[in-house]
């Protein structure tokens, strides 16, 4: 047998990247050990940062002989420990991939590579395409657009258009045996217009967090980009009012994004539900339709006295329209602390009065402060319904609690009829320990077929 | 807790030979007959469709030349007949927003007169710079906010639960003067407090008396601006109209020219925030409309803001039509050749 030792396996990766790529100094392995959620850290053994996609398919199959664990890794934004290389091994750090390869402007797409940046792309399609616009999450520039769709991500435009990986057009993907594989339209054509009308492959890869493959570019779609932009607010005070209200703002289908916040600080927001509604035009006579259009849709609760739009001033306003928002970054500093976390569940809209109650009820049972925000997903099909707990990561205690929180809400958010989003490792062992047997057995069937070494992310999406 | 009583005079109101406090009313139409009419319903503590339509513009205060208080009637009543003029839950934003917590410092120290109030404006603290305000000291808080902008949300008893203790915290300082940058805070501490009888142990000065002084101070240093401004007149402007001519004596001061428009002085319009908060858009539109389309055609290049508040509600639409948008304190800086605070 031939046996090779760690030396040997930094040479080959320095092979492969060359040597400015490669890392396994402690202070770079540190880096990558955690992101600012609350799972434990964990150091991987080598840091590797490729530039193309054959550079990919060789450390996977270097990873494959080795039988080592291998971590995608973009923005390592989720939170959530997602590309925390719980039992080491290598991080592959797609940074260096961040090309737009293409863009089609009447088929309103764009193909990246993998380690393309929200913020990137934002600058180039204002830059080079200033009338297309993709949906923004809220997460820093930084994060990663092929992160935010692994994990069924969601932004400005998923009102519009469903949840941000509804929104791919094609894929590249190495798979964890080191083949490259196209999935869509552009395994037939040149051009990445579609997934449709071949058997769509594409959910081998997304929502699975890296656990089968590698994507290395995407095919994604662009959406026509208004010239103004304006918020409104909406606030009530019984949260047993925001299904309706959203199901009636739904119906106009004049808004761009819903989101639905409340906070207990500042004191202005205190026992307040806000429905933001963001509206765009292409002239001020189009916004001015628009904001008559959802003042009517409301008009019931208005004239009950249950809900009134707000005064929004300007530098208020200039916040709401903000891509991306930064209040999470905000709130995430609350606590002084550097630690923030939330659990995300995706309910439907009619659970959205449950999931406040125990908002609402578990921050008073762990003496813990909270921010919410909830963005309606599809045309009121869903919502994601953040409980997010800002913490003080230097406070053991508050820590503790806030650990004790999260693992309650992702418990109450399954019993409410809703799947946590970006669920961290624990919280994936809740959810197929609650899933039809039939359905994790052909999860576990697909990733046995494709990942027969068991190298790929593992520690996620791995039963009981 | 002191239970205090509106100074109103029925006598006054019944024998009111003009009844223009309604008649006058932009927002109703109502003639002499039908103000008279129920003017007497609300003397009374009956029902009337005023109380329904009010858009708490503060006018009326202003167009009773007796001294009478029609306006804090109409509001009086609102809250007795449960008549909430903006939803619910925009009161408990308000109301909770202005609730003095725990963390609100009861003391400014080292604050020494002349002292200026920002009420609840901690936006504007970088403003209050340069040579009109050498030696100054500003004090803002929770804790001395005035609170009247309950009149227009049907609570006007929460004025009378925590104006007192307003009063009270800045009392303690022993300041003979206090220069409130907010006009609300001025009107409350001077009419408001009259009207119910609640004692002030300070003088209230207004800002734009205090401006009109410094500004004097500054003469020799001053350049004549020679623009043409619209001014923007805030609601409780109307219930201190006596403080009115400081405008104009500061506009004459740093030369510019308050154009002619049918929406000014007595006539003005409201900025139309609260009618937005009252949930009625056609007429919130409508008069933000009239109005800007009114400092246009006056061929107006700034719109001088008097109250932030009014800044907030107008100045975005103002920008639209090709103003500048600016608060009067800015514009006198201006004149003293300095950058307002964020001027690049």
């Amino acid at each position: 047998m031939e046996v090779i030792g760690m030396d040997d396996i930094y040479k080959s990766l320095v092979e492969i990247v060359g040597e400015e790529y490669v890392s396994n100094r402690r202070e770079e392995l540190y880096i990558y050990s955690q992101d600012p959620g609350m799972m434990e850290p964990h150091e991987p053994d080598y840091v590797v940062m490729p530039k193309t996609t054959e550079e990919i398919q060789k450390t996977v199959k270097l990873a494959n002989k080795m039988k080592m664990p291998i971590v995608p890794v973009g923005g390592s934004m989720s939170l959530s420990g997602l590309v925390i290389p719980h039992h080491g091994g290598i991080v592959l750090d797609l940074k260096r991939m961040d090309n737009v390869l293409q863009v089609n402007r009447k088929s309103r797409h764009v193909v990246i590579e993998a380690g393309m940046t929200q913020g990137k792309l934002k600058a180039y399609l204002e830059r080079k395409h200033p009338d297309l616009r993709h949906s923004i999450p809220d997460s820093p520039p930084s994060s990663t657009i092929v992160g935010n769709i692994v994990i069924h991500g969601q932004g400005r435009l998923t009102q519009q258009y469903g949840f941000n990986s509804d929104m791919v057009t094609g894929l590249e993907v190495v798979l964890p045996t080191g083949e490259a594989c196209k999935i869509g339209t552009c395994s037939v054509t040149p051009y990445w217009f579609a997934l449709a009308p071949l058997p769509d492959l594409a959910g081998l890869f997304l929502g699975w967090f890296g656990t089968t493959g590698i994507i290395t570019k995407l095919g994604l779609k662009l959406y026509p980009k208004k010239k103004l932009r304006d918020a409104e607010v909406f606030v009530i005070e019984d949260p047993n009012l925001v299904p309706d209200i959203i199901f009636k703002l739904t119906h106009t289908e004049m808004t761009e994004d819903i989101v639905v916040s409340a906070q207990p600080y500042p004191l202005i927001f205190k026992d307040i539900i806000s429905i933001i509604i963001l509206i765009t035009g292409d002239s001020e006579e189009e916004l001015e339709f628009k904001r008559r259009m959802i003042w009517d849709a409301l008009r019931t609760y208005i004239n009950s006295n249950e809900g009134g739009f707000s005064m929004v001033p300007p530098d208020m306003k200039q916040n709401l329209l903000k891509m991306p928002s930064d209040d999470t970054t905000k709130l995430a500093d609350v606590m002084k602390g550097g630690g923030f976390e939330y659990a995300g569940p995706i309910i439907p809209i009619e659970k959205y009065p449950q999931a406040y109650k125990k908002l609402l009820e578990l921050t008073s049972k762990h003496g813990i402060t909270f921010g919410h925000a909830g963005r309606v997903i599809g045309r009121s099909h869903c919502i994601m319904f953040s409980f997010a707990y800002p913490f003080n990561r230097a406070d053991p205690d508050n820590l503790k609690r806030t650990k004790k929180a999260l693992h309650d809400t992702n418990i109450a958010s399954l019993d409410i009829g809703g799947v946590p989003w970006k669920p961290e490792v624990p919280a994936q062992k809740m959810i197929m320990k609650k899933m039809d047997k039939n359905t994790l057995d052909l999860m576990k069937r697909v990733k046995r077929l494709l990942d027969p070494n068991d190298i790929m992310n593992p520690g996620n999406w791995e039963a009981e | 807790m002191i239970e205090y009583k509106l100074n109103f005079d029925e006598q006054l109101c019944i024998t009111c030979p003009t009844r223009d406090c309604l008649v006058r009313c932009q927002y109703m139409d109502i003639d002499k007959d039908t103000a008279k009419a129920e003017m007497q319903k609300m003397i009374k503590g009956e029902d009337s469709f005023v109380l329904h339509e009010c858009v708490t513009c503060y006018a009326c205060e202003e167009y009773c030349k007796r001294g009478n208080h029609p306006f804090y009637l109409i509001t009086d009543l609102q809250e007795k007949r449960g008549i909430f003029p903006i939803p619910k839950p925009l009161v408990t934003q308000w109301v909770n927003a202005i609730t003095p917590g725990r963390k609100d410092i009861k003391q400014f120290w080292g604050a020494e007169e002349p002292v200026i109030s920002l009420c609840v404006f901690p936006e504007y603290v970088d403003s209050i710079r340069g040579k009109l305000f050498e030696g100054v000291s500003i004090i803002l808080g929770r804790h001395i906010c005035c609170q009247p902008g309950y009149v227009h949300f049907g609570n006007p008893s929460l004025i009378r639960e925590r104006l007192p203790r307003m009063i009270e915290n800045i009392a303690k300082h022993n300041f003979k003067e206090v220069i409130f940058f907010h006009d609300e805070c001025y009107s409350a501490f001077t009419s408001y407090a009259s009207a119910y009888g609640i004692k002030v142990p300070f003088k209230p000065v207004h800002f734009f008396d205090y401006l009109h002084n410094k500004l004097k101070e500054h003469e020799s240093e001053m350049k004549l601006l020679n623009n043409k401004v619209a001014y923007q007149r805030p609601c409780t402007s109307r219930l201190t109209p006596e403080k009115e001519h400081f405008v104009d004596n500061i506009f004459n001061l740093i030369g510019v020219e308050r154009v002619e428009r049918k929406y000014d002085r007595e006539n003005c319009l409201c900025c139309a925030g609260i009618i937005r908060g009252q949930q009625r858009y056609d007429l919130f539109v409508d008069v933000q409309k009239r109005n800007v389309e009114d400092m246009v055609n006056a061929e107006a290049e700034y719109c001088v803001f008097n109250c932030p508040a009014c800044y907030s509600s107008l100045s975005e639409l103002v920008a639209k039509k090709g103003m500048k948008p600016i608060m009067m304190h800015d514009l006198c800086k201006l004149a003293l050749n300095e950058k307002p605070a964020g001027w690049k």
